[in-house]
């Protein structure tokens, strides 16, 4: 639309010719389309290069043919990995932790952004920002810190928790938990008061405010909010590298990395395999609910 | 419970509350069951995070045994390093030419998705979001084959326009380049979805209005859509210049420093330090000197919230 008037605009002047802005639009059109192309093939070369080589057999990345074609496809190593223990133990603690994640950050940030949005109460809106301000800091400043203080709680109390798994169900929510309060806050703020003046008149207390109208209301927010802490959870590396060690504690991104890994030895067949069905619970959730991951994306930037 | 409906239309002044103390006690109860659903955030806050920062502070003034206190031992000792200085200069070209690079792509590729029909537009945008959604470990993984030494896919292609092959990762330069082409491959993405939400809130009638004015293509861009997507451009860019000067995964799979400390970054050498040198002390002091840029970044983007919030 607006290139089609701006050239109507100038073609008194300088146009003469009828029609051309049809044909400038045309070319805009497929400048776009090359240029989009061009973009999508370097978005998705490394994602199906992995697709490519894990359909290969070690002799065959070993031969010096063309890396970007597969002359004798087999899922051998699809197989060999669903059937690998560890890998499987791998799979198994992400997702555990994953979701044990996802429900400690619900439970977590939820209420808190019903308090933070509707109830005041002393310092409710300086805990606002400063749950803002959290997100912005980065797990890589408090690795250190941690893994010295679980060192010391240790000492004092004798529960180890370094190299457990569940170790991580404390840490994960740290990286979750301010962005998701941050997003339902702005989500919650957005639901009109009468709804909930309503709901009082009926008699309705907080909790059923909270569980009947907030939660339905704000249903994309939460499933946004869910996506998110998923994912972030899901792709952690920093934390399980540094706070869990031993094989059946490792969880996948850590897990594929130290076990496939064997000295200088890279099976890049098995490792890349690992990598894909390591990446495809988030690809999956993205491919079915891309509104709502999208939504959760751009919400904590633009809402607020 | 009519108590709290006359609390929730907030127009009830101060004074009639002290009229009243069975209100008052509502307003009281109220703010309690507030904080108590706040409670769970609060700790989690001071005690995983707020706690192991300032505890950081205290880590970095002893030494390698955390017995004694060294005072700013180790700051001086850094300065004195010139592996130090090293990482302090990696880190800014990492995070900035990779924030660049990732808004100008980011800008470029939402104008290319903004101008076609709309109804593909939906299928493209799904696609080229694909690199942030795989998780970063993973994708760096697939880099790091396409730059292995002997197999690399990229110098297959490029040994057929005769170019030698490129030490993807072997060479400092190289490697510096790969990281930062590894971290614009998969932070991009995100800059395309933001700047995208932002050319869609800009009113058409705006665009119209310039063309009636007489404006060519780059004066629209600088005149109407630049100011109109200001904010948004640059509260992504210092969003994504904390995660990016922060950035852990990427160097540690691709290079994990190497070659020769050459690409480490703070997180990376703060870690090599820290956990696999044993120098928790030394590591959490190297962390520290992320915090200066960090809050300038956070100052920017807190104060555009508030003025935000503000006119709304």
């Amino acid at each position: 639309m607006s290139t089609v008037s701006a050239t109507a605009g100038s073609i008194p002047a300088t146009r003469p010719k009828y029609g051309s802005m049809s044909r400038d639009r045309r070319w805009a059109l497929r400048w776009s389309y090359f240029f989009l192309v061009l973009f999508a093939i370097f978005f998705l070369t490394p994602p199906i290069y992995m697709f490519i080589t894990s359909l290969k057999t070690s002799a065959e990345i070993s031969a010096a043919t063309n890396p970007w074609w597969v002359y004798n496809p087999t899922l051998g190593n699809y197989a060999e990995l669903l059937t690998s223990p560890s890998y499987l133990t791998y799979f198994r603690n992400s997702a555990i932790v994953s979701i044990f994640t996802v429900t400690i950050t619900m439970l977590i940030s939820v209420p808190a952004a019903f308090a933070l949005s509707r109830m005041r109460f002393w310092g409710s809106a300086t805990l606002a920002t400063g749950v803002f301000l959290t997100y912005l800091i980065p797990e890589t400043l408090l690795f250190l810190p941690l893994f010295k203080m679980f060192a010391v709680f240790n000492e004092w109390t004798g529960i180890e928790l370094i190299n457990r798994w569940w170790v991580l169900l404390l840490l994960y929510p740290t990286l979750t938990v301010p962005f998701c309060t941050w997003i339902m806050i702005g989500y919650f703020a957005s639901i009109p008061k009468e709804l909930d003046e309503a709901a009082l008149m009926d008699g309705a207390n907080y909790r059923q405010i909270l569980t009947r109208v907030f939660i339905p209301v704000a249903l994309p927010g939460l499933i946004a909010a869910t996506i998110f802490a998923f994912t972030v959870s899901w792709a952690q590396f920093l934390y399980p590298l540094a706070f869990t060690t031993s094989a059946d504690q490792l969880v996948l991104p850590v897990g594929i990395i130290t076990s496939l890994i064997k000295g200088d030895v890279f099976n890049w067949g098995q490792i890349m395999t690992g990598a894909l069905l390591g990446a495809a619970p988030p690809l999956i959730i993205y491919a079915f609910l891309m509104d709502y991951y999208i939504a959760g994306l751009t919400a904590g930037a633009t809402k607020g | 419970m009519v108590d709290a409906v006359l609390n929730e239309t907030r127009a009830v002044p101060q004074r009639s509350v002290r009229q009243r103390t069975g209100l008052r006690k509502a307003m009281q109860r109220k703010s309690t069951i507030a904080f108590l659903m706040a409670l769970p955030l609060i700790l989690l806050i001071v005690l995983l995070v707020l706690y192991p920062a300032l505890y950081s502070i205290h880590l970095a003034t002893l030494n390698k045994s955390m017995e004694r206190f060294v005072g700013f031992g180790n700051f001086l000792f850094l300065f004195k390093r010139e592996t130090f200085w090293m990482v302090v200069q990696q880190s800014c070209i990492f995070a900035i030419t990779a924030v660049v690079f990732k808004a100008i792509i980011g800008f470029f590729v939402a104008h290319f998705v903004h101008n076609i029909p709309s109804k593909g537009q939906r299928k493209w945008r799904g696609m080229l979001l694909v690199p942030w959604v795989i998780p970063p470990a993973m994708s760096t993984l697939a880099w790091l084959w396409l730059f292995d030494p002997s197999y690399s896919a990229f110098n297959w292609i490029f040994a057929l326009f005769g170019i030698g092959p490129i030490p993807w990762t072997g060479d400092a330069y190289w490697a510096r380049f790969s990281v930062i082409l590894v971290n614009v491959w998969i932070g991009a993405p995100f800059f395309m979805i933001m700047y995208l939400a932002a050319l869609k809130s800009v009113p058409e009638q705006l665009y119209e209005a310039a063309a009636i004015d007489g404006a060519n293509f780059w004066q629209r861009m600088w005149f109407v859509t630049l100011p109109m997507m200001r904010n948004i451009i640059a509260i992504t860019a210092l969003f994504s210049l904390i995660v990016t000067f922060a950035n852990f995964d990427i160097v540690r799979i691709l290079t994990a420093g190497g070659p020769i400390d050459k690409t480490h970054v703070f997180a990376t050498w703060s870690f090599r330090v820290g956990i696999e040198g044993g120098d928790i002390p030394l590591g959490a002091t190297v962390s520290l000197f992320m915090v200066p840029i960090l809050t300038i970044a956070a100052i920017f983007i807190l104060r555009d919230i508030t003025r935000r919030g503000n006119e709304a």
